[in-house]
């Protein structure tokens, strides 16, 4: 296994754990921002997001009755929803190796070309 | 510091929206330049652990939680362009599945949390690598203090936010206040957690560290003076 790869896997293993067990742990206290709403008088101000009824709201999966197990999944789930969303854009966004590296057959023409 | 929908008044919305997809467009070509088949995968991983991240609320005194906002060490880690571009995944994937931070108010929540952290955090960490020690313990300096700082220059911009547009008329220094002492308090920790992230990670592989580039020849020199 490549050194890259292992520190890949690696961090994976901690951002699972710390979504997946970890945040069980969390503080439930509001917010900085919820906070100063609350003590400046503008929280009631604050609407239902339309995602409210998303089965996966408030970091819980409906229908799991166990707070541990649904906090839980439901952190697992976004770590890798947005690990794969992210390396998806950023494979996208990524340079193109020069064609030496990648594409023998740009080599050899671009050689035998010159 | 996700900002749900009805803070803001509809037309400061679709206004940070705008900038917020101008920031985005601009951020997309700066990554270009950032990415390549070793930070690609590296930028994904980031995301991935900035969402981890945030959902472990830290209590700051009485009855207020924060969690980290991730911009500035993503910046540090994958550069500034990608750095805003993960924590816009984040935030993207947090207010559709999660209901975390508005719909409307996603394009605050980038504004806030992605542009203003991640390229506003990177150009307070540039200024202060320029002027400290040019080693593991000026690059930490430089992580701790522009994270530190990133999280109540968010807290600031929120607060220009709802001067323009806030859908409660509320007095403006006394929010200005609140919301300073307590990002302040959060900026602690988030400056923490930076630089026990970038700390660990330049101890394992400092050449995944963007905002090291200019000490990785200097820190391989000295590991192979070490070595032999």
């Amino acid at each position: 296994m490549s050194r890259n790869r292992m520190f890949l896997l690696i961090g994976l293993a901690v951002a699972l754990v710390i979504a997946g067990v970890i945040s069980f742990y969390a503080s439930s206290s509001p917010d900085g921002l919820e906070y100063t709403a609350g003590e400046k008088g503008f929280l009631d101000s604050a609407r239902d997001s339309a995602a409210a009824g998303s089965p996966l709201a408030d970091y819980g999966v409906a229908g799991v009755g166990n707070e541990r197990l649904s906090v839980g999944l439901a952190g697992i789930i976004g770590v890798l929803v947005v690990l794969l969303l992210a390396t998806l854009l950023t494979t996208v966004l990524k340079r193109r190796r020069t064609h030496e590296h990648t594409d023998q057959n740009a080599t050899s023409e671009t050689t035998s070309g010159s | 510091m996700h900002v749900p929908d009805g803070f803001l008044t509809a037309p400061v919305s679709v206004a940070t929206g705008v900038v917020a997809a101008g920031g985005v467009a601009l951020a997309i070509r700066g990554a270009r330049k950032e990415l390549d088949e070793k930070t690609a995968p590296m930028a994904g991983l980031v995301a991935a652990f900035i969402f981890a991240t945030q959902m472990i609320n830290f209590p700051v005194g009485a009855g207020t939680s924060g969690h980290l906002m991730g911009g500035v060490l993503a910046a540090v880690l994958v550069g500034p362009y990608t750095g805003a571009l993960c924590v816009t995944v984040v935030l993207i994937v947090q207010a559709l599945l999660f209901a975390d931070g508005g719909l409307t108010a996603l394009g605050t929540n980038i504004v806030l949390m992605a542009l203003v952290t991640a390229l506003g955090g990177w150009l307070i960490f540039r200024g202060l690598v320029k002027s400290l020690p040019k080693n593991r313990g000026g690059l930490l300096t430089a992580s701790g203090i522009a994270a530190l700082l990133s999280v109540p220059m968010a807290a600031l911009a929120f607060v220009g936010l709802y001067v323009v547009g806030g859908a409660v008329g509320i007095d403006l220094g006394a929010l200005t206040v609140t919301m300073l002492g307590v990002h302040v308090l959060i900026g602690l920790g988030e400056a923490a957690i930076t630089v026990a992230v970038v700390g660990a990670v330049l101890s394992a592989r400092p050449d995944l560290v963007c905002g090291a580039r200019h000490l990785t020849t200097e820190l391989t020199v000295r590991t192979s003076k070490a070595a032999s």
